[in-house]
């Protein structure tokens, strides 16, 4: 058989092969000692899971958690508020990417920034800011960067064409996170709460594109140290069920490794073009603060001192709003992303807080917990 | 934000550093910036994301696991089947 692009479609969607596999979990998980609650940290995986309807398609002892995986709703209102500023500024032109477009910041969005008379644009590639820069050389072109491992390297040779170039009129303003951090922080956390069956992490599903990047590498510490499984696994619904398959066998079979279901594009070692792109441009910050989970050491980067020239946060200083801002108080978002809750026991889930007006975190993205249920909800 | 989509490179322009990807009969254009020189050839599946191509997609483990997955299905419609003889066996009304 030779590959076709539809296979890469159709083969890991098919409907036999979601049921085959469902089959196989409840068979497996009729000899798990105990229930086993799984996290998917990222919010693609959240999105296929609630998709395609596949917590109706495992036996009862076995849950999601869903994790913090969405760059966009992770956002913090200040760094919102950060960006907002930047666009209100005579002769700025903010690039953003899509999803960032109705997060909500304490003046309003990037949306409402843009209808008040700001320059802002979404982008589908980094690379577009050349281009507008070049269009546009007496504005001051900034790139309100955002994304986990999976998009840091594409900031990177964003930075990377604009010094080889010599554009003049780009910088950038980082809010790139790293993964391993907050799935560490979610383990740990979980010991200042009531130790109850609803908030403990018993293994995770490790997300697809950052693994590409990253390599498998990144999540070693998880079974070694924390004794908690990770398979690294794909987002079609095929993956998505082998993935929790291959997490079931490990309980079933006494074994906490990590593994790699997404192997078509997963290696250990990842992507090292990206990776060096990366670690030419960026260091670890000291922490970044997570909407609904607040502040996590070392899970942030910045650009590196030689590169400051380029840097939007040292340029602009003077302008940044630095005050720390609270999280809506009936918004139970932190609870979520740490397992303890679930989107419909929010008291504003789908009244308030809605896809079209999100208040929490959750809500801001189409791959946020709260959006997924809301959009899928009566699937479950 | 992050569903990134398998395509399959169609044009390669290494001036540019750039590729064209038919993605189910959309063509778009691509940056090579991520992947080593000359890893990316004519006919590659590779993933897509934000503009740039991240990975090349594993040809033969992507098969592997197509494979895998067939004999699954196999094997659970041979039990299907078994399970339907073992049921008609049982079956009360048999013979009468």
């Amino acid at each position: 058989m030779e590959l076709e692009l539809k296979n890469l479609y159709d083969d890991f969607r098919d409907a036999d092969t979601i049921k085959a596999f469902a089959r196989i979990i409840k068979e497996d998980a009729k000899k798990l000692k105990n229930p086993i609650n799984i996290m998917e940290v990222c919010g693609g995986h959240t999105h296929t899971i609630m998709k395609f309807g596949i917590p109706q398609l495992l036996p009862a002892n076995i849950k999601f958690i869903h994790g913090p995986g969405c760059p966009v709703c992770i956002m913090p209102k200040e760094r919102i508020d950060h960006a907002y500023v930047l666009s209100m500024q005579e002769n700025v032109i903010l690039v953003t990417l899509g999803d960032m477009i109705k997060v909500p910041g304490s003046n309003g969005s990037l949306q409402d920034a843009r209808s008040k008379g700001a320059d802002v644009r979404f982008v589908y590639s980094p690379l577009e800011c050349l281009k507008i820069a070049k269009e546009n050389p007496d504005a001051k072109v900034i790139f309100f960067a955002i994304g986990f491992e999976t998009t840091t390297p594409m900031t990177a040779a964003l930075l990377d064409a604009v010094i080889k170039q010599d554009v003049k009129n780009v910088f950038l303003h980082i809010n790139h996170v790293t993964v391993p951090e907050v799935m560490k922080e979610l383990i740990d956390s979980r010991d200042i709460h009531v130790d109850s069956y609803n908030n403990k992490i018993d293994a995770f599903l490790g997300p697809s594109h950052v693994s590409v990047i990253s390599g498998s590498k990144i999540y070693e510490e998880f079974p070694r140290d924390y004794n908690r499984p990770v398979v690294v696994t794909g987002f079609e619904p095929v993956d998505v069920m082998q993935g929790i398959s291959m997490i079931v066998k490990q309980f079933i079979e006494d074994r906490c490794e990590l593994e790699i279901e997404y192997k078509r594009l997963v290696t250990y070692d990842g992507n090292k073009k990206a990776q060096e792109l990366t670690e030419k441009f960026f260091e670890k910050g000291d922490l970044f603060k997570w909407r609904g989970l607040g502040n996590i050491p070392d899970s942030g980067l910045k650009l590196k001192a030689e590169f400051a020239q380029y840097d939007a946060e040292v340029i602009y200083k003077e302008i940044l709003p630095l005050q720390e801002i609270e999280d809506h108080k009936l918004c139970i978002c932190g609870d979520i992303l740490r397992g303890m809750a679930s989107p419909p026991e929010c008291t504003i889930f789908g009244t308030a807080c809605k896809p079209t007006s999100p208040i929490g975190s959750c809500m801001v993205s189409s791959e946020g917990a709260c959006a997924a249920y809301y959009k899928y909800g009566n699937l479950i | 934000m992050c569903l990134s989509i398998p395509s399959k490179v169609v044009k390669i322009d290494k001036e540019l550093n750039m590729a064209t990807v038919d993605t189910m009969g959309v063509q778009r254009n691509a940056s090579l910036d991520l992947m080593a020189e000359d890893d990316i050839k004519l006919g590659d599946y590779v993933l897509l994301h934000i503009g740039f191509i991240m990975n090349k997609i594993d040809e033969e483990d992507a098969l592997l696991s197509i494979e895998t997955y067939k004999e699954i299905i196999e094997l659970m419609n041979e039990e299907d089947r078994q399970m339907a003889i073992l049921e008609d066996d049982e079956c009360p009304n048999r013979g009468a």
